[in-house]
């Protein structure tokens, strides 16, 4: 039997780091608003404390926080003729579950998008002409500038006390800061943390090619910092344990170290955890929906009404939902058309692995998830001419360790046995004289790489899982080679006994057994047209006006950056947009 | 340290107890069982004898004799065995990991697609040891007269190098590799993870690497990078070395 409840002014599904954004801004213009997030509730104190914190085999490996892949996860294919089948292992990406979401366990590597990823097609056209971009490429501008949105990305670097330097003010170009990035209102919250030894041999070799190293920006405070909702975060000591890991010192920006605190104290906010949303649910015309039909804890069926619907699962979760709610064209990639599921995309990672004489001590384990490690930003986004190159987009190379946790960041020089005693040797006499270089690289949208409902596999719901057709293109392995060639000559100028090179050549598949980002991008895109975008300018669908849909899924394609600065930005601007325009007269925001 | 005479001494009596028993096939594992579930063994320094609850008396052989060569104990530092691995994957499963609870286990099982599209058997871990062990085991006494634990150190060796290449048929296993994965990576998660999960006996792996373990505060270091860390390791339940 379905229980109907009272209706609420709006309704949350999701309670990572954009469903506590909108949960607060909406509660705070006195909205009644109850977030539904079908994990449990968790917090600083008592889920990760010290020094149960630090416990690399259950969070690390096991994957503690983490969506639990016996109830839920995707099935993936390399091609549209392919055979899908189900991620049964977490490794390439991680999915995130339970309040704070991804937004726990990130590492705090936070940036913001260069001014043109967010016209990347008109840009690249203008630059260097349409027929640069392959015939299958799919990309598309946002309908938002840097401009416009850069009161939003400072607003939550504000929320987050994220330590950087800055490298443009108001136009001025700021020595020790990111000289590429676009103008900023002001600088960052909290200083850059201390360099690791790692991060000074990379700047240092860096300097030397002419390169322009600065610190990477961090949600990891470097000072106490008490945030516009007041709720206070210290400074971090470089423990070792962050992405994975839930932070025990009140030091990496998540939901429960920014927002819930100031959240849960309001009476017209109600958090329901262990509550799956099954589907969101329509009006007989099909124009608005009236609410959300929810699994609670006790398996009992129940519909929550709502007068706005905010969608701010994680990126996989929110197009799968549109596709079981039947809101939106799904995506055909035959002929291209329709929106839900378009353009799907990932990132693409190399990595260097640098072995130094044992008078080096590099101290690996001293690391935070994105403080105390240093950047270049020459070789991404437009940075450079790509006119010679023959791709677009591409990276930030980043030199440091954000730990040396022995199972997943011990590293051994290459031709070392994977077992065994010369394995064993290996492991003890370069565990501490060891660091790495990475690059941190986009990945463009294409005609075949989307999201549909899988036609087989199904997760404890008895709903389809959502089926991932991805694989690698001619772009981005022109563009991987080219990054990490420079990346190379960095490596090469830091002057280390020996190196491994990890990277994807031209013919490999996507391995779905080798972790490179969480980063999955795309499926329900934002941009200026309803027949090529799924949501608008604030992330509203265009077919379902009180639905808005927030996260990774709104990306036309995917950056060099790490994903969730642009998140943060996108939805206080879509917050803002509810609040100061929406809620005064509903309706579309932009007219189609 | 390691004590290599009682490596030694254990490895002989494990081929001494193979050979006593003739004709060893898969039947005549059953004599084994009760020829070993009454011999638990003590890593050195233990008092108490660990004794598995999953695995079975044959298959705890197995699981000695390959963490041995997986990471062999030698003058570098300890091996796999003096750290408590066995105990340590023993111990796994029987947790939720063994069960198969942070995997999708719902079939159909389609095996034959490309290896980067991922694990696609249909064993949690706690059946792919059993099935796994017992395969390997008979192609062991069908190719060197022994199971694996009653093979010399080299014969292991290329048994392992043959599972790990894919290159060793297994009655039962359609992809055999993919057992090696799961053996290895529990044996280096028992190698390196902390103490209090059976394996890595009083942080032994973390001392030999110079990993400082779960002190995870570097306020009064990260001001002075390049320079020697003086601290050894402390464990989540406050062990200090």
């Amino acid at each position: 039997m379905t229980t109907t409840l009272k209706s609420v002014d709006a309704v949350v599904i999701g309670l990572g780091w954009t469903g506590s954004i909108l949960s607060m801004e909406l509660a705070s213009s006195g909205l009644s608003v109850v977030a539904l997030e079908r994990g449990a509730y968790r917090d600083t104190s008592p889920d990760w404390t010290y020094p149960r914190a630090a416990d690399e085999l259950k969070y690390g490996i096991r994957g503690e926080l983490f969506q639990r892949l016996s109830k839920d996860t995707v099935t993936i294919r390399h091609a549209i003729d392919g055979t899908a089948v189900p991620y049964r292992q977490l490794n390439a990406f991680l999915l995130p579950n339970n309040v704070g979401g991804a937004g726990v366990h990130w590492n705090g590597q936070h940036y913001r998008p260069s001014p043109e990823d967010l016209k990347f097609y008109s840009h690249n056209v203008e630059r260097y002409g349409a027929k640069f971009l392959p015939e299958d490429m799919t990309i598309q501008d946002y309908d938002v500038t840097y401009d416009e949105l850069e009161p939003y990305l400072d607003q939550f670097e504000r929320l987050c006390g994220t330590s950087g330097q800055a490298g443009n003010i108001g136009g001025k170009i700021i020595a020790g800061g990111n000289p590429f990035e676009g103008p900023r209102s002001r600088g960052y919250p909290t200083p850059p943390l201390p360099d690791t030894e790692g991060a000074l041999r990379f700047a240092a070799a860096a300097k030397q090619l002419g390169y322009s190293p600065f610190p990477q920006p961090a949600a990891n405070c470097s000072q106490p910092w008490t945030n516009p909702y007041g709720v206070r975060l210290g400074p971090c000591n470089l423990c070792g344990y962050c992405e994975r890991y839930g932070c025990y010192l009140y030091s990496k920006a998540s939901p429960q170290t920014t927002i819930l605190p100031a959240l849960l104290q309001k009476s017209n906010f109600e958090m329901r955890t262990h509550s799956t949303v099954t589907k969101i649910n329509m009006s007989a015309d099909g124009k608005r929906a009236t609410g959300v039909t929810y699994v609670d804890a006790a398996g009992r069926e129940v519909i929550q009404p709502a007068d706005l619907v905010i969608l701010s699962s994680f990126q996989i979760n929110n197009v799968r939902l549109l596709l079981l709610s039947g809101i939106g064209k799904p995506y055909d990639p035959r002929t291209g058309t329709g929106v839900i599921g378009k353009n799907f995309a990932y990132q693409m990672m190399s990595e260097s692995a640098l072995f130094f004489d044992k008078d080096a001590a590099i101290n690996p384990f001293i690391g935070a998830g994105a403080g105390g490690q240093q950047i270049i930003d020459e070789f991404n986004a437009d940075h450079f001419d790509h006119a010679p190159h023959g791709f677009v987009g591409g990276g930030y190379i980043l030199g440091g360790t954000t730990g040396g946790r022995p199972l997943q960041q011990l590293n051994v020089p290459p031709g070392t046995p994977a077992w065994g005693a010369k394995w064993k040797k290996a492991a003890k006499e370069t565990y501490l004289h060891s660091t790495r270089v990475q690059t941190h690289a986009s990945v463009m949208s294409y005609r075949d790489a989307y999201v549909d409902l899988d036609p087989t596999y199904r997760n404890a719901l008895g709903q389809p899982l959502a089926r991932i057709t991805f694989d690698w293109h001619e772009n981005e392995y022109r563009m991987t080679r080219f990054v990490t060639d420079r990346a190379l000559e960095i490596v090469a100028k830091m002057n280390p006994k020996s190196h491994t090179v990890t990277m994807r050549r031209p013919g490999d598949r996507f391995n779905t057994r080798q972790y490179q980002t969480t980063h999955i991008t795309g499926g329900a895109i934002t941009g200026a047209n309803p027949q090529t975008s799924a949501v608008n300018r604030y992330c509203q669908s265009w077919d379902v006006s009180n639905l808005f849909v927030f996260g990774a899924s709104a990306f036309p394609q995917n950056l060099g950056y790490n994903p969730t600065g642009l998140i943060g930005g996108l939805t206080y601007m879509g917050a803002h947009a509810i609040r100061e325009q929406y809620l005064k007269s509903p309706g579309p925001l932009v007219s189609a | 340290m390691p004590d290599k005479k009682i490596l030694k001494n254990r490895r002989l009596f494990l081929q001494q107890a193979l050979a006593a028993v003739p004709g060893i096939t898969l039947l005549g594992m059953t004599g084994h069982q009760s020829l070993f579930a009454s011999t638990a063994w003590a890593a050195p320094g233990q008092q108490t004898p660990y004794r598995p609850t999953f695995f079975t008396a044959t298959e705890w052989m197995f699981i000695n004799a390959a963490a041995d060569r997986l990471i062999p104990s030698n003058e570098d530092g300890p091996g796999a065995v003096e750290l408590g691995v066995p105990e340590f994957i023993d111990r796994q499963m029987e947790s939720g990991y063994g069960h198969g609870e942070f995997w999708y286990m719902s079939g159909p099982f389609v095996t034959d697609v490309d290896f980067t599209l991922g694990y696609q058997l249909q064993f949690t871990p706690r059946e792919f040891y059993r099935a796994a062990i017992a395969d390997i085991d008979q192609a062991c006494v069908n190719m060197h007269g022994h199971v694996f634990a009653g093979l010399d150190a080299a014969t292991q060796d290329s048994v392992l190098e043959k599972l790990q290449a894919g290159a060793l048929t297994l009655a039962h296993i359609a992809k055999p590799a993919e057992f090696f994965i799961q053996l290895l990576a529990n044996t280096k998660e028992g190698y390196f993870s902390d103490p209090m999960y059976g394996g890595n006996r009083h942080m032994g792996s973390w001392k030999m690497i110079g990993f400082p373990g779960a002190r995870a505060d570097f306020a009064d270091w990260m001001l002075q990078p390049g320079r020697v860390y003086p601290l050894g390791p402390v464990s989540i339940q406050g062990e200090k070395a």
